[in-house]
């Protein structure tokens, strides 16, 4: 235990919390944007896991990481056309259809996995950016500013998710159709264009964050995400569908992957104890679902199909 | 889409079918693959007829099997005839426990019965890694140092029998299909079942009815783990190494049925019954699918893959066959009657009558 808690080490755990609050973060705030506007996407994981897969075959196949972060996003977005016609133009009920596209992606990325790659061959993930200046700053510096792009990405995008859902006519149809959809309606708004755009940006979130676990892993392998694409959902409620809020919640989480991370390596956790710390984030989050269960802001039409003439 | 994947479609589909279907070994194969999809597919049913949806067959399943584990290590000696319903109880129990946790939760703390059950299979699935590499990992294994995680054989009074015919069925089989029949009397036949429909139907109505809500999603959620507890028994000790086993994956000895069942449930249109059918056809399919694995070399997860989209296309269907009824009992009532869809709380199913 004293070898965790030296600066080095300690500060070396922050850095890597942060980077692993990143997946939670993208696809949390993907969520955000359309329980906002009153859509539950359980299908978050299967994305995931399907971006993840198909940044971590581009980046094998042609060294580009670029590519495959650009991959990652085209996956989502392709998922989350399925998604919006699946729950938007068939009405399909909101929480099994998500469940469907779960199993669809950890069946789909493990199929590929198995027929195109076979064995897990690792990729050189994403390299770290110093930011200059802030980057040669003691220990926040190390912290905040030796990071690889989406990192910086993901935190960028908490003010500008805030920006529009908040303070763009945007993100006022977003909050309307989210309210009462009805109203929203008769004053014009398309409610199903609204749901439209917010589950496509949405799903291009998870992929996003399927391609950021990936490539800072620098592997693929069955079941990659193994719960983080729930745990981002949970998120949102942790966060009370706020961006600020998601952002803490994903740091929480990054922070005790990093821990346990750092702990096996360290060796202070082995063998059977090693299972009883991978129970950590399962926990928490049930934990944090109780305590946050009182909480109210949730979009009252969410999960709610819209039709006109009722 | 098997073309896609560069093998020919007919051997694919030809080694598929054969593998499933042709001859009584198959059909053997096929029914155990089926009988754990039966259990689950029954016990996700009665979850969703009350209104929840339970996604946490696999850490119910994995709660049965260590309990009657647990149960048959500690009582080895008992004699079998008395064994074996104790240590279907005793899953049973286990997934009971397992299930309920996530309805106590729903019920009482207002957490999302989907993120719970979902969290409790990934913790389920590390106490099964802890004990299987922990206290009951086989004695035999250390000794030898090879440190397999499994447990010792378990006692053969436990063993499913195998059923007379010459193939590998067991008595495990006959459960699953007793079981669905049992839960299609409790769901349609009893005062319970009445009142679980009721809840998942309009728990608002319900609860002016005098029923408590919360009590009966606790019971639905209690009665669909009891189910995959005895799935997790069945694979357990109808396995051909009767031992409880993991390989450390996300799906341990499950093979994903806690995730198949979903799917053969909602193909059998949430009604027991029908599941039957359902799961052979499921089974089947897997069985199928490792043929064709090795006809062609396409991994058996296209399986997954495509039960996914099952389930995305049986409910993107729903409201297009809800509407067509609708509209025809709307003609013939002179548009009287109004919206009949039920608006209850989010996360209700509107699932209602079997097709």
């Amino acid at each position: 235990m004293s070898d965790f808690l030296t600066v080095s080490v300690l500060l070396a755990t922050l850095a890597s919390g942060i980077r692993l609050a990143t997946p939670f973060l993208l696809a949390a705030l993907g969520e955000t944007i359309g329980q906002r506007s009153g859509v539950l996407n359980l299908g978050v994981e299967g994305v995931m896991l399907l971006g993840a897969y198909g940044a971590y075959y581009a980046t094998l196949r042609t060294d580009s990481v670029l590519l495959g972060i650009v991959v990652g996003l085209v996956v989502g977005g392709v998922m989350g056309i399925v998604y919006g016609v699946v729950t938007l133009a068939l009405k399909a009920e909101q929480g099994i259809s998500g469940i469907g596209i779960f199993i669809f992606g950890l069946g789909l990325s493990d199929l590929l996995f198995q027929k195109q790659v076979g064995t897990p061959t690792p990729i050189d993930g994403l390299g770290d950016v110093a930011i200059p200046l802030l980057g040669d700053l003691p220990w926040v510096g190390e912290v905040l500013f030796h990071q690889n792009v989406l990192v910086y990405a993901a935190f960028l995008l908490v003010p500008a998710m805030w920006f529009v859902i908040h303070r763009t006519p945007f993100g006022l149809d977003v909050r309307a159709v989210g309210e009462t959809p009805e109203a929203a309606d008769s004053l014009g708004v398309s409610v199903e264009r609204t749901r439209y755009i917010t589950i496509f940006v949405g799903n291009a979130f998870a992929g996003l964050a399927g391609a950021a676990l990936a490539l800072e892993l620098g592997i693929f392998q069955q079941n990659l995400t193994n719960g983080h694409g729930f745990i981002a959902i949970a998120l949102v409620y942790f966060g009370a569908w706020r961006p600020a809020g998601v952002m803490a919640g994903s740091l929480v989480f990054g922070l005790v992957s990093a821990t346990v991370l750092q702990w096996k390596t360290l060796g202070i956790v082995v063998g059977t104890t090693a299972s009883i710390v991978g129970m950590f984030p399962a926990v928490l989050t049930i934990l944090v679902l109780v305590l946050v269960s009182r909480r109210t802001g949730q979009p009252s039409a969410l999960t709610r199909p819209f039709e006109r003439g009722h | 889409m098997l073309a896609v994947l560069g093998a020919n479609p007919l051997t694919g589909y030809a080694a598929l079918l054969d593998g499933a279907f042709g001859g009584a070994k198959n059909l053997a194969n096929s029914s155990l693959k089926a009988m754990p999809l039966l259990l689950v597919g029954v016990g996700i049913t009665i979850a969703f007829r009350a209104g929840v949806i339970n996604i946490g067959g696999e850490g119910q399943i994995i709660a049965g099997a260590i309990l009657s584990t647990l149960f048959v290590l500690g009582f080895p000696d008992v004699p079998r005839f008395v064994l074996l319903p104790l240590t279907f109880l005793v899953g049973a129990l286990g997934g009971a426990i397992w299930g309920g946790m996530a309805g106590v939760l729903k019920s009482y703390a207002r957490v999302n019965e989907i993120l719970s059950t979902i969290m409790l299979n990934i913790i389920a699935v590390q106490i099964l890694n802890l004990l299987l590499r922990g206290p009951l990992m086989d004695p035999g294994e250390i000794e030898k140092g090879s440190r397999i995680p499994h447990t010792e054989r378990l006692s053969g009074n436990a063993d499913l029998p195998i059923l007379p015919g010459g193939t590998r069925l067991h008595l495990g089989v006959l459960v699953a299909v007793l079981m669905a029949v049992a839960c299609y009397f409790l769901l349609f036949r009893t005062t319970q079942g009445l009142r679980l429909r009721a809840v998942g139907h309009n728990p608002f109505a319900s609860r002016y009815a005098g029923m408590s809500v919360k009590r009966n999603v606790v019971l639905a959620f209690m009665y669909s783990g009891a189910m995959c507890g005895m799935a997790g028994v069945t694979l357990v000790f109808g396995s051909e190494g009767h031992r409880l086993a993991t390989d450390g994956g996300a799906t341990t000895f499950t093979g994903a049925a806690g995730f198949n069942g979903i799917v053969a449930a909602l193909f059998g249109g949430l009604h027991p019954l029908w599941t039957i059918p359902a799961s052979f056809l499921f089974g089947a399919l897997l069985v199928g699918a490792n043929a064709m694995q090795r006809a062609v070399q396409v991994p058996a997860a296209l399986i997954l893959a495509l039960n996914g989209l099952v389930v995305v296309f049986v409910v993107g269907s729903m409201y297009a066959r809800a509407r067509l009824a609708r509209t025809a009992s709307e003609s013939r009532e002179q548009g009287e009657g109004g919206d009949s869809r039920s608006s209850g709380p989010s996360g209700d199913p509107e699932i209602r009558n079997p097709p």
